[in-house]
Formats: C-alpha cells, sequence, structure tokens
C-alpha cells in the first residue's frame, strides 16, 4: 500500500469520526435546548397574547392548504378505492376504507408533512432572520430571554395547532369521499357512513391517530425552533436551516409514523 | 394585524379544530360503543373459533349488542376461551346458543347469540354453555370426500 492511499484512509477515518462526533454534540445540544423550552414553557402560557399570535402564523394560515388537500385527498382515495372494492362488489365498504386511511394514516403523516413545509421553515426562517439581524442578542442585551420571547411560544403556536390541523384534514378527506363517494359515483348514504361507524372505533382509530398528530407536532416544531435558533447568522445559514427542517422534520414524520404505527396497531388480530 | 383579529380567528380556527374531532369521534368513529362503556362480560368456550377476531361484534338477531374483548386459549380442555363484552341494557338467558358465523362468503366473523327460553338471566362474567364452532371449509370438504369415496364402491 502506497503512502498517498494511506493518507487518503486516514482523512476519510478522520472524517467519519469528525461526523459521528459532531453529530452526538448535536443531539446533546438539541435536549439541552428542548430542557430549556420546557422550562421557558410557563411564560408562553403567562403571556398568552405571543402565543395566540403564534397559532394564528402556525395554524390559521395554514388553514388553506390543509383544508384543500385534505378534500382532494379524500376524493382520490374514494376513487382509487372504489375502483378496487368494485372488483369483490365491496364499493359499500368505501366509508370504513376512506376513514380508517385518513384517520390512522394519512391525516396525520399528511397534515404533518404540509405543516412542516408551511409552518416549520416559516417559524426557522424567522428564529434565523432575528438571529442574522442580531435581534436575539439585542433582546438579551434589554434582559429579555428570546427563549421566553420568541421559542417557547413559537414551538407552543405549532404544537396546538398541528393537532386540530390533523383532524381538520381527516374531516375535510371524509367530506370529500362523500362528495365522491355518494354523490358523485352513487353509493348508498346510509351503507357509507354505517359502514364508517361500525369498523371505525374511538379508542383505537380516532384516539391514536390524535396522540399521533400530537407526536408529529411536537417534532416539527421542535425541530423547526431549533433549527432556526442554531443556524448560521448568515444569509446562507437562514435558508439552510430552511430546508433541513423540512427536509429532517419530513423524514421524522415518516420515521416516527412507522414505529408508532407497530405499536398502536399490533395487538388487535390483524 | 392588531390584537382582535388575531384573537378572533385564533378563536373560530380553535373551535373548528375541536369541532373537527368531535365529528370524528361521535360521526366517524362510534364513541357510544366504546368497550369501555358501561356493560357485563360474558364468557364462551369454542371448539374452533375459526377467523374471529378481537373486537369482532356480537349480534343478536343481527343486532350488535356487544364486542370480542379477548380470546385465549384454555390449557387444560384445548379449547378458545372468548370473552365478550356486552351493553349494558341487553339481557341474556342461562341457556343462549353462541355461534360463530360469516356474514356473507367474504364478510366478517361475527358471534351471534341466540337466546332461549330460561327465565334466569346471565350475570357479569356468566359462561354460555351451549356454544357452536365456525365452520371450518377444509374439514367440511374432507368430510364431502370421505362420504362421497365411501359410496362409489356400490
Amino acid at each position: 500500500m502506497t503512502s498517498a492511499t494511506l493518507a487518503g484512509l486516514a482523512v476519510l477515518l478522520r472524517r467519519i469520526g469528525g461526523g459521528t462526533i459532531a453529530a452526538i454534540v448535536r443531539l446533546g445540544y438539541a435536549t439541552r435546548f428542548f430542557l430549556a423550552v420546557v422550562r421557558h414553557s410557563p411564560s408562553a402560557f403567562r403571556r398568552v397574547q405571543l402565543t395566540l399570535r403564534e397559532i394564528y402564523f402556525a395554524g390559521v394560515l395554514s388553514l388553506i392548504i390543509i383544508l384543500v388537500s385534505g378534500v382532494f385527498v379524500g376524493m382520490v382515495l374514494a376513487l382509487q378505492g372504489y375502483d378496487v372494492l368494485i372488483r369483490y362488489g365491496a364499493d359499500e365498504s368505501l366509508g370504513i376504507l376512506v376513514a380508517l386511511s385518513l384517520v390512522r394514516e394519512l391525516g396525520p403523516v399528511v397534515a404533518g408533512l404540509l405543516f412542516a413545509s408551511r409552518a416549520g421553515s416559516a417559524i426557522t426562517a424567522e428564529i434565523g432572520l432575528m438571529k442574522a439581524t442580531e435581534q436575539l442578542s439585542a433582546m438579551e442585551m434589554m434582559a429579555v430571554d428570546p427563549m421566553a420571547r420568541v421559542v417557547a411560544p413559537r414551538f407552543w403556536g405549532g404544537m396546538i395547532s398541528m393537532p386540530l390541523l390533523a383532524a381538520l384534514f381527516s374531516m375535510l378527506g371524509i367530506f370529500g369521499a362523500y362528495l365522491v363517494g355518494v354523490k358523485l359515483i352513487g353509493i348508498d348514504a346510509g351503507a357509507f357512513w354505517g359502514n364508517m361507524r361500525a369498523g371505525v372505533d374511538f379508542r383505537y382509530d380516532v384516539l391514536n391517530g390524535i396522540i399521533k398528530s400530537v407526536v408529529f407536532g411536537f417534532a416539527v416544531s421542535m425541530i423547526a425552533v431549533f433549527e432556526g435558533y442554531i443556524a448560521q447568522p448568515t444569509a446562507e445559514g437562514v435558508s439552510s436551516a430552511t430546508t433541513r427542517t423540512v427536509v429532517a422534520s419530513s423524514l421524522v414524520i415518516l420515521a416516527l409514523d412507522f414505529v408508532l404505527t407497530v405499536f398502536m396497531f399490533r395487538g388487535l388480530g390483524v | 394585524m392588531n390584537r382582535s383579529t388575531i384573537d378572533l380567528w385564533v378563536g373560530i380556527f380553535v373551535t373548528i379544530g375541536i369541532g373537527a374531532i368531535i365529528f370524528l369521534a361521535l360521526k366517524v368513529g362510534n364513541l357510544t360503543s366504546v368497550s369501555s362503556s358501561p356493560g357485563y362480560r360474558l364468557e364462551a368456550n369454542f371448539e374452533n373459533i375459526g377467523g374471529l377476531k378481537l373486537r369482532a361484534p356480537v349480534k343478536a338477531a343481527g343486532v350488535t349488542v356487544g364486542r370480542v374483548e379477548a380470546i385465549q386459549l384454555d390449557p387444560k380442555t384445548y379449547q378458545a376461551l372468548v370473552t365478550m363484552h356486552i351493553d349494558r341494557g341487553y339481557q341474556f338467558t342461562k341457556d343462549t346458543i353462541a355461534s360463530i358465523l360469516t356474514s356473507g362468503l367474504l364478510g366478517e366473523v361475527y358471534i351471534g347469540l341466540d337466546a332461549g327460553g330460561d327465565p334466569q338471566m346471565l350475570a357479569d362474567g356468566g359462561r354460555i354453555t351451549h356454544t357452536q364452532s365456525a365452520v371450518v371449509l377444509e374439514k367440511l370438504i374432507g368430510q364431502f370426500l370421505f362420504s362421497k369415496a365411501a359410496e362409489t364402491p356400490k
């Protein structure tokens, strides 16, 4: 082995080692950051106006994209589901198919992905820009803790908005499926709703879906404020932090969804 | 944007969000028949439960009166021990027959209860003694083939 390949190997090893250590340090910092957010959470509710403002930006302004995509996802599910179910003469099960897919999976997951790209990226960009323009340092100068004034309200705004958005997504999706299935295709409305109500259990399906959306809301809000807070205070740094928020949130949502599904829907004899 | 407008919009958002959760609970998921609802338990032994699953409905005359709560194998008799959760308000006689049925050829498997004429009613934790196992298609075909084979020599 020549000395050149040895040197190349050493560089590679060093890079792997450095990357691993950097990732662990980052994780440790993220944990510390999370504890700080928890510690400053009471102030987000003491000055509730700040949190309401963030619910407005994260939740109310995301309504349009959530509602419209919910209706379209429901309509597509109804068309595709009908196409398969009619082969087995089971087209009356369309209601339960749509309701279960939306309430268990698509509602929390798709709403979470949309929420990450609509609200998560905005939160990261805002905090990152505040850092780049030294607003955060200015607050510290004035003895205002940016964790309490900026980070905690944004975290709780996202955390509260996400489950509500997921529930709205599921409801609008079922409504879209109703439009296509009952109004357009002509499935009996009684069978559509009746099968749905007989097959969807509140505790197993609806409540587990809500738990999922709470977990996703936590993950997305946490990643968004964290990435914004540690962003490099340059234009480039803010843009790459925003990208990382969307990429990391999406991956975390999909991975967490798998883990949660394994735990929630395993022991049902399915 | 001033404060009261934000408050208004957040109020609307939270209201319709909670409305959506209530819609999912009441219209989509049948909150009125969750297994934690008041009711009582009945047990039954079956030779074979076929494709019966947890949360399968328990029906009497086609009306859903409860759900299957637990399925176990009795280690002594090697029979399946099925625990059913019956909604309060439905009483069944001591000589009720429980059978495992299928709705349609591909439909769901459920337990059908046929009440008898006994004046005494089953209480919480009571056991249904008269049971009818699931019809296993392979066994039926097997019996049919054997009987055919027995006929042919004549």
